[in-house]
């Protein structure tokens, strides 16, 4: 007898009709994905943090890498862009809650507006990042390498402010190509070559008395990078081996090279997870046009998708702080 | 579904869902722009160390882990869940995440000394 009463309960079990917890199945598996998402993130961070405290009298400042903002060229503006972005992404999180507000109450069209505009929001913020990882990996000063993989960079005496490579520089003539598979050996090619090579550098230094040379370093005392004097400074420039503009993922012109591969991993992935988002809640508005959730008669699928969504916003909340805060 | 529309433990209550949505994103914009403005200001008093890190950093920490509160709360809605549900996600995350800091931070440390005067030449 029992048996056929639990039968009758149990009908939907598989279907998600049953509910452990007040909450359905879906529900249920977004929020232990998240969980399990949210490991994977915690790992990376805190490998982060490892490397960092590992170098913990090195670590590149991130205020002297991040401090560009769209149509304010050569403006110091560290932190603006980023913190616009964190903003940009949080509003993006509120449309998004008012789209799942608007489920419960059955208004197809102000979901949908809503999810257009959280789509909106997503998509403006992948592009900042996009924007960002530009300026990074472009670089804009460039910087030398010793045989230690120590970065050296060059500022000024009088203002101490960083100086391009370009604006000292020698030129000098080299017979030194690129080495491309089709003009060599042609299994083998490079890659490209810095505009400079070391002994220009290292002549245009010497030439201009008002550079000093900046290290890893940081002073213990002031919290700056440590800017070595005059006579320091040409004995260092000699021990430079390889000239670095901008970013890749052997070497950076900002400081140790661990800083551009989390910068280039946890950022990318974290792009990633919002471009998924995107592509996620597209897939849904155009549901939500079709009318699906309207015959399913409920709009559990924008909550799902919505947990996913905020779960974005709030990894960036970790990166942001981490990256570029502390 | 029933929301919950007090915030700040009762001290603030909504009218409305929606209008408990503004008003965390308020509360939100308001900590990052207070985040920002600390990290362009730098006061100096808060860049003396405490517990081993600057006291500027512990703020920004304190804040986003706040941050993250409130976006879990109100906008993944756990304060409308069961009190069983909730604990099954947060929980394994309160344990894991702080322990995994604790090792790895440790470790960090310890290689960071063993390098400043140990046998290893950081720059040659």
């Amino acid at each position: 007898m029992e048996a056929t009463t639990n039968l009758a309960e149990n009908e939907n079990v598989w279907g998600g009709g049953n509910k452990p917890l007040n909450a359905s199945y879906g529900k249920m598996m977004m929020w232990f994905f998240i969980v399990s998402d949210a490991l994977t993130f915690s790992g990376f961070l805190v490998a982060y943090g490892f490397s960092r405290f590992k170098n913990i009298d090195s670590w590149p400042i991130a205020d002297e890498v991040f401090y560009h903002f769209p149509f304010l060229h050569g403006i110091d503006a560290p932190m603006y862009y980023v913190a616009l972005m964190t903003f940009i992404l949080i509003f993006s999180s509120v449309t998004m809650v008012l789209a799942v507000d608007a489920g419960h109450k059955m208004q197809k069209n102000k979901v949908a507006v809503y999810m257009l505009l959280t789509i909106i929001g997503g998509a403006v913020f992948v592009g900042s990042q996009a924007w960002e990882w530009k300026n990074f990996i472009k670089g804009e000063y460039g910087a030398v390498e010793t045989r230690g993989g120590q970065i050296l960079q060059f500022v000024s005496a009088d203002s101490g402010e960083r100086i391009a490579l370009s604006s000292f520089a020698s030129s000098q003539v080299s017979e030194r190509a690129q080495h491309s598979a089709d003009n060599g050996i042609w299994y083998a090619d490079e890659a490209t070559l810095p505009t400079y090579t070391v002994a220009e550098v290292q002549e245009g230094f010497l030439a201009n008395p008002d550079l000093r040379i900046k290290t890893e370093m940081i002073d213990a005392e002031t919290g700056h990078k440590i800017v070595l004097d005059r006579a320091a400074s040409e004995s260092k420039i000699a021990q430079a081996v390889y000239v670095v503009e901008g970013a890749n993922l052997i070497r950076n012109e900002y400081g140790n090279r661990l800083f551009a591969d989390f910068f280039f991993f946890i950022t990318g992935f974290h792009g990633f997870h919002v471009l998924s988002g995107v592509v996620f809640n597209g897939i849904i508005f155009f549901n939500i046009l079709l009318g699906t959730y309207e015959r399913r008669g409920h709009y559990e699928m924008v909550e799902k998708v919505g947990l996913y969504w905020h779960f974005v916003d709030l990894v960036w909340v970790f990166v942001f702080t981490f990256f570029y805060l502390v | 579904m029933a929301h919950k529309l007090s915030i700040f433990r009762g001290l603030l209550t909504f009218k409305s869902n929606i209008q408990k949505i503004w008003g965390v994103l308020i509360f939100l914009s308001i900590v990052t722009a207070v985040e920002v403005a600390l990290g362009i200001i730098k006061p100096a008093f808060l860049l003396t160390p405490v517990f081993g890190m600057k006291g500027l950093n512990w703020i920004f920490i304190i804040l986003t882990i706040v941050k993250a509160y409130y976006i879990a709360w109100d906008f993944m809605h756990l304060r409308d869940e069961k009190r069983s549900f909730t604990s099954s996600i947060v929980l394994p995350l309160l344990i894991l995440i702080p322990y995994l800091i604790f090792i790895l931070l440790i470790e960090a440390d310890y290689i960071y000394n063993v390098m400043l005067d140990g046998f290893v030449s950081w720059n040659f």
